[in-house]
């Protein structure tokens, strides 16, 4: 039995300037072919600019399970945010 | 409990992500599902790619072959979907060649003339288009984003299709024949596309309990129905169904039979080229051993000389 | 017919008929992304046949694009021999396109410095696509070259095979060296010292043997093929031919 390709995540910039986003995985047998069936596959409409691969073992997920534990105890740090701030009636810039 | 909270975050239009828990039977249906989509896409690049190389003019080329080039790129967007759920694309390929694994029965029908290339894109794309709509808001996270951008890439696919019927339409008499006689052979195995009725679709209530499908299959081809007739009008075909007929009440127009006896004869393998596509599938799929060895041999020894 | 009509129509058919070969592989690659890619490159390979059909029905005066491509008999094709070779199998077709892909970019980057504005035009365009085409060839050919037994023995056999048809690229005939004078066409002879580096380079990487230069094949100019073309032709211009009063 034929044994599983390497998958690969793809990750687009789609212009200049900003930031890389998931594009989606393909499968390559080399970091070369990773980054030619890459560029086949997502960006047949002028979609990118740069293209990161990176092989999807290599990728560390939080759990589901630990989602309260991760991401709840930023939610009372309203501080974080400038909304939580009064400022000055007529105080401008800022 | 575990599912109690499942179906909680369902009711509440909260996608399921793959490292979320999920009913085995969910997760078995999507497999199902998203890999029978996912063998369409690429089963489907068949008959199309039947009339890639006999193309009348270089631009007809072009578009006919980027369109058939995307259905490989959706065909891996929803393997890759499809791979989220712990099940490797090999093992997808693998159930498709054993007959494990089915294709929509539409591309067992054969492309017989260039206006099929018209046929298929503008009712083969426009029923699949109105599905994957729907499918945009399916429960399941990666699915859902692959439909998103599916459906964004497909907007041109029905359209050239419509192309080339208005073209054939307005042609000469040969060619305006050529339309007509796609359009009636391609009319009832694009409606029953859809698959069959609501009251014969065991799965369909689990489905919709649990947002995978959002619109019964009525519901869809009702839909699809439509928005086509009107679009025959305007290029001057003709539906082969003499019991179309707008209903007032309904708002929507009412059809007649389809042919269930030959929509399960071509499910069950005997269309008229399921042996044909299956064929060719893996041909293609064997020819490519090798090449698939040999980049694996040499990524193997690049990492030995890296390491 | 002017000098520079036949030259832009040489250039048109072998892009043509190399985009037709690639554009059979649809359906029938060896990976889904490997399918694709020939799609794509196929796709470049039109959109430059367009391009120089364009300028040539410009020209010419008569007739379109499309009835260049469609309307023309096999003896009226002035491709290169080697861009009508079947794809046989997957080596062989990336042999075949790296032994034109080196020639082409090559050409390429010569005809974009041509006196002739829109040569020059569509030559930087095409040289884009053409470098990826090369890369992708040229990868592909030190993948299969250096990896199986089994896949070193198909590409090098391909390589013996598709050998002789390397020499028709560096031919000059009389109109090349008319256009050349006029500073409009490249000197193909002087492609061949850095095709040869190229493809030596590649070659070595690859862990491959160049063959021996013994019988170079010629033709192409004067509209001479091997059969292949025929078959070509009959089947992509079917419609065009059935149906002569119909517009498409």
């Amino acid at each position: 039995m034929e044994e599983n390709a390497t998958v690969w995540e793809v990750f687009i910039q789609s212009k200049n300037g900003l930031a890389h986003k998931h594009a989606g995985n393909v499968h390559a047998s080399d970091k070369v072919m990773a980054l030619e069936n890459a560029r086949e596959l997502y960006t047949r409409r002028n979609e990118g600019s740069c293209i990161w691969v990176i092989k999807s073992e290599y990728i560390v997920s939080s759990e589901t399970e630990d989602s309260e534990a991760f991401f709840d105890p930023s939610n009372d740090k309203m501080y974080r945010h400038p909304t939580f701030y009064t400022m000055p009636e007529g105080s401008k810039h800022i | 409990m575990n599912e109690k909270y499942f179906q909680d975050r369902i009711d509440a239009e909260k996608k399921i992500e793959p490292k979320d828990w999920m009913p085995d039977d969910y997760r078995k249906h999507l497999i199902r599902q998203i890999s029978q989509h996912a063998h369409s896409e690429i089963i489907g690049m068949q008959p199309e790619g039947n009339w890639i190389t006999r193309a009348p003019s270089l631009r007809a080329k072009m578009i006919l072959l980027a369109k058939v080039q995307d259905e490989a790129g959706h065909g891996l967007y929803l393997y890759s979907a499809c791979e989220t759920l712990g099940i490797s694309r090999e093992k997808l390929v693998r159930q498709l060649h054993e007959g494990k694994a089915k294709y929509s029965s539409i591309f067992n029908y054969p492309t017989l003339s260039w206006a099929d290339m018209g046929a298929v894109g503008w009712l083969v794309d426009g029923a699949a288009i109105v599905n994957q709509v729907s499918l945009q808001r399916t429960s399941y996270g990666p699915y859902s984003r692959g439909m998103v951008k599916i459906c964004k890439e497909e907007s041109f696919h029905q359209r050239q299709g419509y192309e080339i019927m208005a073209e054939m339409a307005k042609g000469t008499a040969e060619q305006k024949a050529m339309a007509q006689d796609a359009l009636n052979r391609f009319w009832w195995p694009s409606i029953m596309m859809f698959g069959p009725q609501d009251s014969d679709s065991p799965r369909t209530g689990n489905a919709m309990k649990w947002k995978i499908k959002r619109q019964t299959n009525d519901a869809l081809r009702q839909d699809f129905i439509d928005k086509t007739v009107g679009q025959a009008e305007v290029i001057g075909l003709t539906i082969p169904d003499p019991d179309l007929k707008w209903n007032e009440v309904r708002q929507s127009y009412d059809f007649g039979e389809m042919n269930w006896d030959e929509f399960w004869s071509v499910v069950n393998g005997n269309g008229p080229c399921n042996k044909q596509r299956l064929a060719h599938h893996k041909k293609a799929h064997d020819q490519g051993k090798w090449v698939r060895d040999a980049a694996k041999a040499y990524a193997k020894k690049q990492e030995l000389v890296a390491n | 017919m002017s000098s520079l009509f036949t030259y832009t129509l040489r250039i048109a058919d072998s892009s043509l008929i190399l985009g037709q070969r690639m554009s059979e592989w649809c359906s029938n690659g060896p990976t889904l992304e490997e399918d694709i890619a020939m799609s794509n490159i196929s796709l470049d390979m039109f959109g430059q046949a367009n391009g120089f059909y364009q300028y040539a029905a410009q020209l010419d005066g008569t007739k379109s694009a499309d009835e260049l491509a469609f309307r023309r008999n096999e003896r009226e094709f002035f491709n290169h021999q080697l861009v009508e070779q079947e794809n046989r199998d997957f080596g062989t077709t990336m042999v075949r396109n790296f032994l034109h892909d080196v020639f082409n970019f090559l050409f390429y980057t010569e005809l974009s410095k041509s006196k002739d504005e829109t040569l020059s035009a569509l030559a930087s365009k095409s040289l884009k696509e053409v470098k990826y085409h090369l890369r992708h060839s040229s990868n592909w050919l030190v993948r299969l070259g250096d990896g199986t037994g089994e896949s070193n023995t198909k590409v090098q056999d391909a390589l013996k095979e598709l050998w002789m048809y390397t020499g028709e690229l560096f031919e000059m005939d009389n109109l090349d060296t008319e256009l050349l004078n006029n500073g409009i066409a490249v000197d193909n002879s002087a492609l061949k010292s850095e095709w040869d580096s190229i493809v030596n380079k590649t070659l070595v990487k690859a862990k491959l043997t160049r063959p021996e230069d013994a019988y170079m094949a010629t033709g192409g100019k004067k509209g001479l093929h091997t059969e292949y073309l025929g078959f070509i032709l009959s089947e992509m211009q079917f419609l065009q031919r059935a149906y002569p009063d119909a517009k498409w």
